[in-house]
């Protein structure tokens, strides 16, 4: 016997269902009968998400983006990447960039939706170790000067000697980098 | 096959279930977006780019291998591993569903104690994850953050001073980072706190959601809750404000789990007593029904109900019971039905050891 949906695999499910003195059969391959919950006495409830992808959160930002942005509809040509030729609605389709470079060719419709997710387009975090030598340094020192700062504050003159010496530290260290940086 | 070991053991790092809270958090995990510079993202690579990079990458792993982790990093080709394996690799979550979908032009380096992986060419040129057991965040930040310097040794980065890492998808760009901790939480979805709780995450910026990430069903009480923004904080900010978090919900968990033993002791036995009885008797299991019913079990185990059962036990059969790994224990397909007798029979047999 053939299952009477899918009309291909071997129906192996066999039910009947009595209602008022009706009877009721039906006959079904094993994929069937799951899709149609025959088993779903044995089946827990449970916790549904909705099915929202990141990108699809992204696309319903998109979708009010283009009054923050240079408008799009006045230019006759549409925005792309240099690079990877990248279009802004491709992008906005996707809510994928094609390259690194788009960050740079896309930045004035980029920078208000990335504001608006992130609340703020200033990274603060982590610098790479071998690339990102002098902004680490710079970050580092930032860093340092605020603590240096809020221990004078306080009244913390041990601790404020030693981040000044760290401070002197680091610093002799950028401008021997920049000789460095210069003889490269 | 580097991949053989890691597809007929469901034991994995997580699923021992040696670090702090265990009981409530199964793991913790620390995900890094990077990208090359001058190199398209991977759904706009040619076949020849994305085996490049690949080809790159290989050269990282030398340097992760040489920066004395516990255990050997080795990198793979997806493309050679069988659609079933790949399968098994989602289940430890060691790639994505994405990944193992499309395997074509991608490879994924895993440790030998699968607590590192770094997954090539998914939507960014590199993820790389840590996963360790309970609540490690600080730690699984660490380990990820000195693969990134490794991997940074053989490796451009595509970084912006203003914008940070920068990521095929803006919603990552800055640090590229997603922390996040799996949760079992009978407890609370058991006195209604759940739902309230889960509205008050979002409102401090944190997303929660099922078991294999984004659209995914929490069965099992198992959530996952994880920071939204990944930009304008640094990566120890965005790990101590989850940590913080993720502490009070485990609180929150422990009270209500002491509120319903104290309460309702006889109504919580008997369900858990059932649950046990229904998984150590069944012949017949879906996996749905199975989750549900190890989850009253883990609950058990907390409530001290089942001296000789141990959480390690609980965590490898929630990845053994998966239906890729029964077939591959079987060695072949397996029809829902046959998965159903299989996957009964392995949790008997489990139980009772």
């Amino acid at each position: 016997m053939q299952c009477e949906r899918c009309r291909q695999r071997p129906a192996t499910v066999h039910q009947a269902i009595i209602i008022n003195g009706n009877k009721q059969e039906s006959h079904l391959c094993e994929d069937c009968a799951r899709e149609l919950g025959v088993f779903a006495s044995a089946m827990p409830s449970h916790f549904t998400f909705p099915n929202l992808s990141i990108q699809q959160l992204l696309s319903s930002f998109l979708g009010q983006e283009p009054s923050t942005g240079p408008l799009l509809t006045r230019s006759t040509e549409e925005p792309r990447c240099s690079q990877c030729g990248t279009t802004y609605s491709q992008f906005s389709g996707s809510g994928l960039l094609g390259c690194p470079h788009c960050y740079q060719d896309l930045q004035p419709y980029l920078i208000p939706l990335i504001r608006r997710f992130h609340g703020t387009t200033m990274h603060t975090g982590k610098v790479p170790a071998r690339t990102g030598g002098t902004l680490r340094k710079q970050r580092d020192l930032e860093s340092l000067k605020r603590q240096l700062e809020e221990a004078v504050k306080q009244e913390r003159y041990e601790e404020a000697a030693r981040l000044r010496d760290a401070i002197r530290a680091l610093e002799g260290g950028k401008q021997r980098g920049g000789k460095a940086g210069a003889v490269d | 096959m580097p991949w053989t070991k890691l597809v007929s053991d469901p034991a994995s790092r997580w699923t021992q279930a040696d670090g702090p809270h265990a009981e409530v958090a199964l793991s913790s995990r620390i995900r890094l977006a990077r990208n090359l510079d001058k190199m398209p993202f991977p759904h706009r690579m040619s076949e020849a780019q994305a085996a490049e990079l690949i080809r790159r990458v290989e050269q990282g792993v030398r340097e992760i291998n040489l920066m004395g982790l516990s255990s050997k990093v080795e990198l793979f080709s997806l493309a050679d591993v069988p659609a079933l394996d790949r399968q098994v690799l989602v289940d430890k979550h060691l790639i994505s569903p994405q990944q193992a979908t499309q395997a074509y032009g991608r490879a994924v380096a895993v440790s030998e104690d699968e607590s590192v992986s770094v997954m090539v060419n998914e939507e960014d040129h590199l993820r790389i994850q840590t996963l360790l057991p309970g609540l490690q965040l600080e730690e699984a930040w660490r380990i990820a953050s000195r693969v990134d310097d490794a991997l940074e040794q053989r490796l451009d980065y595509a970084f912006d001073p203003k914008l940070g890492y920068l990521t095929s998808c803006p919603t990552n760009v800055g640090t590229g980072l997603r922390a996040s901790v799996m949760m079992h939480l009978p407890g609370l979805v058991m006195t209604q706190q759940a739902g309230q709780l889960f509205h008050s995450l979002s409102q401090l910026g944190l997303v929660v959601r099922g078991l294999y990430g984004e659209g995914t069903d929490a069965t099992g009480h198992i959530f996952q809750i994880s920071n939204q923004t990944a930009l304008g904080k640094t990566e120890e900010e965005i790990i101590n404000h989850l940590r913080g978090v993720v502490q009070r919900v485990i609180d929150a968990e422990k009270q209500a789990r002491q509120h319903l033993f104290r309460e309702n002791r006889i109504q919580i036995e008997d369900r858990i007593g059932r649950s046990y009885g229904l998984l150590s008797s069944a012949r017949v299991m879906s996996s749905e029904e199975a989750m549900k019913l190890l989850s009253d079990v883990r609950l058990g185990i907390d409530l001290g109900l089942f001296p000789k059962l141990s959480l390690r036990t609980v965590n490898e059969l929630m990845v053994a019971m998966q239906p890729a790994f029964l077939q591959r224990m079987a060695g072949r397909e397996l029809s829902p039905m046959e998965r159903d007798i299989r996957r009964a029979a392995l949790i008997r047999s489990r139980l009772a050891a």
